[in-house]
């Protein structure tokens, strides 16, 4: 019989296949973890509805626990309540700016939908809050593209959600 | 919940609009107007299939838990290839092998992508649907369906404003860019009247408390589209002829061009898997 605390650390060498430097834990997707006698049951909640990373996820969660020896792990989808980068530990932001990706401003007070209207978002290199937008959009869903105006480096956010 | 064919139609229905939508900004990969654009409708596309799937999933979950009197009454909605697979009814089996006639989505969606303009324009025509739309069934007193639009709608936000952008930034830009959006405007209006007239299916959906009818977003919709309008400088026609017939499975001519490279993968391979 294994503790729940120890499946949670378990799940911290999970990573993201996107972002390698964050786990599931740090992402903030795993919603519950539920043990009984041998078997293993798991919640987890999608970042975007169309994230291909969350297919290999799922896999991984499941290769993580087998190698350990677990064989009856149920995996469980919630949607509702949505994912929120706010679920992000403190922690994960921090390997976040490490890794060179800025880290989601806090959601209530800094991101809004008003157009043309673009976060102040420091640059994760030299810490400059002179940047601007390239697009809302970048090299996966939950990123969007930012430039910064004093070291002249792109940079990716980890956007608002 | 049960399982009903007005039901079944409804869920078809607000899958195949994403799905459908999805493929035709899908074929601006690679062929954006810039890099950061050509990322940016391709990740629109990629939110617009995980949507999908979540509906389809849904919908064939569905369909295996229910009883056989319930399952015979929406085989005219089922995909004839599979009913000789002998197993149970999956998400691709939905996107990839029914026939043109029994998809549900608006005609808005299939119609073909055009220049950047039709692109960017219709996907505000859409997006400032489906956030009215997915808002209201996040109410729905179906939880899943109520949890898929909770989770959708947040996407859906990032489309509504990136698109509203670009009808501004080309509306009111140069004067080949206002030219091109008034061009896309003419061509494009006659079929936004669809995503408001209710099917059959829908105005039972809705009954039921499970769906919405769309007729009652009308004035909010109008109200987004003439903020919009008024900063990019351009007008609401006054065209009251609408076409419709999408939602019930009457297509364009280019639905069938589409779903041609849609399905021949498993139109080619039946049932492949990898």
């Amino acid at each position: 019989m294994i503790s729940e605390q120890a499946i949670w650390q378990l799940l911290e060498e999970v990573k993201d296949p996107e972002v390698p430097v964050l786990s599931v834990v740090d992402l903030g997707i795993i919603r519950s973890v539920h043990t009984e006698g041998e078997r293993i049951e798991l919640v987890i909640t999608p970042t975007y509805s169309g994230c291909p990373a969350m297919d290999t996820i799922r896999m991984d969660i499941r290769l993580k626990l087998l190698e350990k020896g677990f064989r009856e792990v149920d995996i469980k989808q919630s949607l509702s309540p949505a994912w929120t980068t706010d679920w992000m530990t403190e922690g994960g932001r921090q390997k976040l700016e490490a890794y060179g990706i800025a880290a989601p401003l806090p959601r209530q007070q800094f991101c809004s939908s008003d157009l043309f209207h673009e976060e102040a978002v420091s640059c994760p290199r030299c810490k400059s809050y002179h940047t601007e937008l390239i697009s809302q959009f970048g090299s996966t869903a939950c990123k969007s593209l930012y430039r910064c105006l004093d070291c002249h480096e792109p940079f990716d956010y980890f956007k608002c959600h | 919940m049960n399982l009903t064919p007005s039901f079944f139609s409804y869920l078809l229905h607000l899958a195949d609009d994403t799905l459908i939508l999805g493929q035709r900004n899908s074929e601006w990969t690679g062929h954006g107007p810039v890099l950061e654009q050509d990322i940016a409708i391709t990740n629109i596309s990629l939110d617009l299939f995980g949507q999908t799937r979540n509906i389809f999933q849904y919908a064939a979950t569905l369909y295996n838990e229910s009883g056989e009197d319930a399952q015979k009454e929406i085989e005219a909605l089922l995909p004839q290839p599979w009913k000789s697979y002998g197993r149970e009814l999956q998400e691709d089996d939905l996107a990839f092998l029914r026939d043109e006639r029994q998809y549900r989505n608006t005609l808005l969606v299939e119609l073909p992508r055009g220049d950047w303009a039709h692109t960017v324009l219709r996907q505000f025509f859409f997006s400032a649907f489906q956030h009215l739309q997915y808002h209201a069934l996040t109410k729905s007193s179906d939880q899943q369906l109520a949890a898929i639009a909770e989770k959708a709608l947040k996407e859906v936000t990032y489309h509504l404003r990136w698109s509203s952008e670009w009808v501004i930034r080309l509306g009111d830009g140069t004067e080949e860019s206002h030219r091109r959006m008034t061009q896309a405007l003419g061509t494009l209006w006659p079929f936004t009247g669809e995503l408001l007239l209710p099917t059959a299916y829908e105005l039972e959906a809705a009954q039921e408390g499970r769906g919405i009818n769309p007729s009652g977003l009308r004035d909010a919709w109008t109200e987004k589209v003439d903020a919009i309008f008024s900063e990019a400088g351009l007008e609401r026609p006054s065209t009251a002829w609408m076409q419709s017939g999408g939602k019930e499975g009457r297509h364009s001519e280019h639905l069938g061009f589409l779903l041609t490279e849609l399905q021949y993968l498993q139109r080619t391979y039946p049932n492949l898997t990898w």
